[in-house]
């Protein structure tokens, strides 16, 4: 589409004058702290800035891997460097060291002396920290011996070793007295579950969790509804994933930066939603909220509760004006805004292997949406309407029939498309007459094998006698 | 040479009333090995027996004169001696001697695939049939036996008529394989693949403690008959067929699965290739014929598939989503199609264009009304037989003792005895 090629170009032209800063800004908003996620190329660094711990690594490491232009990618490896320096991994500072391939001159090769202290100090730390988990144990106390596990997961998940910080972190089960140490258990083993992309783990500790209500503050809340959210966007389960992520609440803020930030949530549940609820929810959950004037009285739970989501959406305001234009059937502009987000999208660690379904849903479900009123379309039409050729649309409609979506028949000669109804008279009367058939078929056949069978049993009966 | 005289003279004597057809039947199952002793010389004396009013003892007379090989001589003048006796028995008499009626109809069968007249023996083997079976109902031995000359002979229809019967009792296993194989081939040959599957599938399913050549054969061709009539192959054989069958058949039959899986993904190359990569199995098997039947039906069911989805096409268009290799060639088909009744549509030439159109069928006439009602007797009086035969089952003495010993017990009184044996 001609969108994508002018953001891409837009890219280029950004990284020669040597600044992405000064890419020219997007006509629906002239604010100076722009919107991260948008059509414009990514700015790795507010980006970044966005995310802390371990989250921000791997997002920078996978941009650098997956986008196509060299700059960029070395931005991010460098980035990323930086990073991880502060940290202790020494596993993953080799990984992204070789990866630089030592293109961002001396600063970034690979500084053994500070893998070598690193790894010393781990390996003291270590020992000191399996010294005092045995004496806690001599001593059974159990609180020291849950924060020793922890301190032990700590330790793991800075150093990269996962599965281990896992296995601790879990470990402190048995030691948790009362309902806050189960809640700060289960927030460590999701995050770690998280990195290591395990998320069916990831929901049965969001629910073991919320078995715990009275210690459930709303930041805490909101943090279990994201990861919900995520294991439902992993399994592809859209329409829970939308759900859930529609009910994290503002007092997400920032505090669950090492995870997920208020712009993944609005884009993630803005674009699930889109494609899997139907308009009636659509409405109900998103859209009255996007007009200006607050409803008189309330009607519907799930509007009050929902004002939040506009505040999210404010964050990606592309997102906002998408779904808007797919409600008021403006197909053209929301698949445009769609084109536009596309290649930031695919940067997105969660999102990138989503992306295609999401928007050939999203498609789908405008096709289907556009021919719903009619009795006839012309295919011209409709083709401007969704900017592409007849053929094309020829050939997406005649999938969506097969698939039994649309009722309609296509009148290939003059380009039209006609709505079909199936008449329920004659369905049911052929119907009966194949039920009828094959009853009769099926009669006969088993009286027939009754009969074979009582007569080998008549053999059997009289070999005995 | 006495003996032989002697027993004429009985024949002759004693055919007339029931009594003593029954008491000559002990006399000539006496006689029988010594008749066999003479076969050779037996032929003149048929000349004095009448074939109306002595059925029995020309049958046995003829059995032992047929005893021996065919040779070309003895062939043509047994064939019409063998006809003008079925045509002219008695049916309550042969009756008496089943084994030896069948074995004399076998005889002539032989005798006319010997001289490659298959023609010839079937309506005696029509008529035969008509005088051995205890009902229309009724399996007999002969039923394959005139299928298989029907096939040789290549005379469908005749067949076809015997076929409309339907059949509940059944002599012996065996015929009922070989008389639906041959039926389901009879059916194939004049393109009722309904009722072709049909008989397939009671050979496949029926029940058997071992697996048998004609099943396996059967189920090859009910792979076929299944692809060109449904488009597609049900994976797993249903409950109720024997389980020797579920476990072995598949794998005796494994070209053949693999053109289903090849035919279910649609993609027309591939099965053509995997054809003609495998052409000499089918053909060992003599089913090339139906295999170049599968490849053209996929190209059927894709036009069919193209009439839910368009109300007027091009013929260019069609070619192309069908993998034709030309308008042309398309056109042919739809026209095929149109002629079979397949689809129903109009062809427009001046624009290559094919409009599709509706089943005009409204279900509104009286044939239609007339075709339901007699399809609901029919199935009334269906269930009727059903509803005997689970009554008949359930008082069998066999039957009810089997499930008084396996019943559960729950009350003390329920440790009676149970009676094993019902004294009558």
């Amino acid at each position: 589409m001609d969108g994508e090629e002018d953001a891409s170009n837009l890219m280029m032209e950004a990284n020669s004058t040597g600044g992405v800063d000064e890419a020219p800004l997007s006509s629906t908003t002239t604010r100076r702290n722009r919107p991260i996620i948008s059509g414009e190329p990514l700015d790795i660094e507010a980006y970044a800035g966005l995310y802390t711990g371990r989250t921000k690594i791997n997002r920078l490491i996978f941009i650098a891997s997956h986008c196509d232009n060299p700059a960029m990618e070395l931005e991010a490896l460098r980035m990323a460097s930086d990073e991880i320096k502060k940290g202790e991994n020494t596993q993953l500072y080799r990984e992204v060291v070789q990866k630089i391939e030592g293109r961002l001159g001396p600063n970034y090769e690979m500084d053994t002396a500070w893998c070598s202290m690193i790894e010393l100090k781990a390996e003291q730390r270590k020992e000191k920290l399996e010294s005092e988990l045995n004496s806690y144990r001599t001593n059974l106390i159990k609180e020291s011996i849950r924060m020793g596990y922890n301190d032990f997961g700590d330790f793991y998940y800075a150093h990269g070793a996962l599965g281990d910080a896992f296995k601790s972190y879990v470990r402190t089960r048995d030691y948790c007295t009362t309902s806050k140490h189960i809640i700060q258990m289960c927030l460590s083993a999701i995050l770690v579950s998280i990195e290591m992309v395990q998320f069916s783990n990831v929901s049965s500790y969001v629910s073991k969790a919320e078995q715990t209500p009275e210690a459930l503050d709303p930041p805490t809340t909101a943090k279990l509804c994201c990861a919900a959210g995520l294991a439902h966007l992993e399994a592809k389960k859209y329409k829970l994933a939308a759900r859930k992520f529609l009910e994290v609440g503002l007092e997400l803020g920032n505090s669950y930066s090492e995870v997920i930030v208020p712009q993944d949530v609005a884009t993630y549940g803005g674009l699930c939603a889109l494609a899997s609820f139907d308009r009636t929810e659509l409405k109900a959950t998103i859209l009255s909220l996007l007009s200006p004037a607050p409803p008189l009285f309330s009607i519907h739970n799930k509007v009050i509760d929902n004002i939040n989501f506009r505040d999210f959406l404010e964050l990606v305001p592309e997102v906002r004006e998408l779904i808007n234009d797919f409600y008021s059937s403006h197909y053209a502009s929301c698949l445009e805004y769609l084109g536009n987000l596309k290649p930031n999208l695919i940067l997105d660690i969660h999102l990138y292997d989503h992306v295609e379904t999401l928007y050939d849903q999203i498609r789908n479900k405008a096709l289907i949406q556009y021919t719903l009123p009619f009795v006839s379309v012309d295919m011209r039409m409709m083709a401007d309407a969704f900017k592409t050729s007849v053929a094309g649309l020829e050939k997406e409609l005649e999938a969506l029939i097969t698939d039994n979506q649309i009722q309609a028949r296509i009148d290939s000669h003059n380009k039209i498309l006609y709505a079909r109804h199936a008449d329920q008279r004659n369905a049911t009367f052929q119907r009966v007459l194949q039920t009828g058939n094959e009853f009769d078929r099926d009669v006969r056949a088993m009286l027939l094998r009754a009969n074979l069978l009582k007569h080998d049993c008549n053999l059997k009966a009289s070999r005995k006698v | 040479m006495n003996s032989v005289e002697g027993l004429v003279t009985q024949i002759q004597g004693l055919s007339s009333t029931a009594s003593d057809v029954l008491s000559l039947h002990n006399v000539l199952k006496q006689a029988d090995d010594s008749l066999h002793a003479e076969s050779t010389r037996l032929l003149p004396f048929l000349d004095q027996l009448d074939p109306s009013k002595h059925s029995l003892g020309y049958l046995y007379f003829l059995e032992a004169c047929t005893a021996g090989p065919v040779t070309t001589e003895s062939a043509s003048s047994f064939v019409l001696i063998i006809a003008r006796f079925i045509s002219s028995c008695a049916a309550e008499q042969i009756r008496l001697a089943p084994d030896k009626f069948i074995s004399v109809c076998k005889r002539l069968k032989d005798q006319v695939l010997f001289l490659e007249e298959p023609l010839r023996a079937v309506a005696p083997m029509l008529a035969a049939i008509r005088k051995l079976q205890s009902s229309t109902e009724n399996l007999t031995t002969l039923h394959p036996e005139f299928l298989l000359l029907c096939l040789l002979a290549k005379c469908y229809k005749t067949g076809l008529s015997i076929l409309e019967e339907d059949i509940f009792e059944v002599d012996q296993p065996r015929d009922l394989y070989l008389y639906c194989y041959y039926g389901g081939m009879i059916c194939i040959g004049k393109k009722y693949f309904r009722k072709a599957l049909e008989l397939l599938h009671n050979v496949v399913t029926a029940p058997m403690s071992t697996i048998n050549a004609i099943a396996v054969e059967a189920y090859k061709k009910y792979i076929l008959v299944s692809l060109i009539h449904h488009g597609q192959l049900s994976t797993s054989l249903p409950k109720y067929a024997s389980t020797v069958a579920q476990r072995n058949l598949k794998s005796f039959c494994q070209p053949y699965v693999e053109l289903a899986n090849s035919y279910t993904n649609g993609k027309i190359a591939d099965l053509e290739a995997y054809v003609q990569a495998n052409m000499e199995k089918f053909g060992s098997d003599n089913n090339l014929g139906l295999v170049k039947q599968v490849v053209s039906s996929i190209y059927k069911r894709n036009i069919q598939r193209l009439t839910q989805t368009y109300l007027t096409l091009s013929l260019q268009d069609i070619a192309n989503t069908v993998q034709l290799n030309s308008p042309k060639e398309a056109e042919m088909h739809v026209l095929q199609m149109i002629q079979d009744g397949e689809i129903y549509a109009t062809i427009n030439q001046k624009d290559g264009m094919v409009r599709f159109l509706e089943d005009p069928e409204q279900y509104k006439t009286c044939e239609m009304i007339e075709r339901v009602d007699s399809s609901i007797q029919r199935l009334m009086t269906l269930s009727k037989k059903l509803t005997v035969l689970d009554e008949l089952m359930s008082s069998d003495p066999m039957y009810l003792g089997k499930v008084g010993r396996e019943r559960q017990r729950f009350d003390f009184d329920d440790f009676d005895s149970v009676p094993q044996r019902f004294n009558i």
